[in-house]
């Protein structure tokens, strides 16, 4: 048996390949991870590759599809965080934004849509409707689509302006950042 | 009776690059016009007068929570967003106070009801409009959080001074 590589001393990464500003945060990488540093650079490269090409599936069924469309639109540009890839088959999207009221009917086609989306993924609840059911108190109408699916973002509003969606992708941008999942 | 119409290209229309030419002419016109987009996270829009944004709880110059826990506007909520409980200051001439005032913002619509209806002139709709969370606890806002996006409103009239 053969011991594992030890990760390298902090004293053989030369000081010049590192910039300046970023040494210490990727001397703090060192210590606290046990990867080596082409390991830690290149997990802050996939994060970074991830956070900057979030693939959308619009799923809108109501008027909070109308906002999505705004803030694909030239005003709003969600282009501008790399998400202008609006993908309209669920296996090339990694962030599915639920845009509307989800009927009881249209559960089973909800989750179907999210089981057959490639991990990682995401879900963004945009919306009363989508996040807690909103106004619609009443039999056949989902109340809150985390019954369904997991989801990592709520926005509020009825419907929320094409800011407050772009917001909440900033906030899904900076969970990214932060943790790979 | 069908019409039928002859489709059929001449030689320049088949060629397509004159077509494409025209194309391409408008796509630089519009490189040169002005830019519409709006760099959301460093610019905003200024929202006109009646924007109706996050609902909040407002105090009066004199640091006074003005609401008195009349139930009226969760009574009128749409959504049936807002919970109150209401509590008891004796001995005071408003007698009732919030003790807890929830807006539950996953639910909220921004409607404005609550504005409308209430008579103490307690809450309003603020220009706040970027909500979201991670959480759905993160998106029930209770008395303290609203008190704090309202901040204060003066009340010209101060009639509990003079009741």
């Amino acid at each position: 048996m053969t011991q594992p590589p030890a990760p390298p001393a902090l004293d053989a990464v030369p000081a010049a390949a590192l910039a300046s500003p970023s040494r210490a945060k990727v001397q703090d990488a060192l210590k606290s991870s046990q990867e080596g540093l082409f390991l830690t650079r290149l997990d802050q490269i996939v994060r970074w590759a991830r956070k900057n090409s979030l693939w959308p599936m619009p799923l809108g069924t109501a008027c909070c599809a109308i906002e999505l469309m705004a803030t694909a639109g030239p005003r709003y540009d969600i282009a501008r965080f790399g998400a202008e890839r609006l993908s309209f088959s669920p296996r090339q999207a990694d962030l599915m934004i639920v845009a509307g009221t989800i009927s009881k009917k249209m559960a089973p086609a909800l989750r179907m849509i999210y089981d057959q989306m490639p991990e990682p993924k995401w879900v963004i609840a945009m919306g009363a409707c989508a996040a807690s059911g909103g106004m619609f108190r009443s039999y056949p109408t989902v109340q809150g689509i985390d019954q369904i699916v997991p989801v990592d973002v709520y926005i509020s509003g009825c419907p929320p302006r094409p800011e407050a969606l772009l917001y909440g992708l900033l906030l899904i941008q900076e969970r990214l950042q932060r943790a790979s999942r | 009776m069908a019409i039928v119409v002859d489709r059929r290209l001449g030689w320049l229309d088949r060629l397509y690059l004159p077509g494409i030419a025209r194309g391409m002419w408008i796509t630089l016109k519009h490189l040169f016009r002005k830019k519409v987009t709006l760099q959301y996270p460093e610019q905003r829009w200024k929202f006109p007068e009646g924007f109706r944004g996050v609902p909040a709880l407002v105090k009066d110059q004199e640091g006074r929570v003005k609401c008195v826990a009349c139930y009226l506007c969760q009574f009128v909520c749409p959504p049936k967003a807002i919970t109150i409980t209401a509590g008891e200051m004796p001995g005071n001439k408003v007698e009732k106070y919030p003790e807890e005032f929830e807006i539950n913002m996953l639910r909220c619509i921004y409607c404005g009801l609550c504005e409308e209806v209430c008579p103490e002139q307690a809450i309003f709709l603020t220009k706040e409009y970027e909500v979201a969370a991670s959480t759905r606890t993160g998106l029930i806002y209770g008395k303290q959080k609203l008190l704090e996006i309202g901040g204060v409103r003066p009340d010209p009239i101060m009639k509990w001074a003079r009741k």
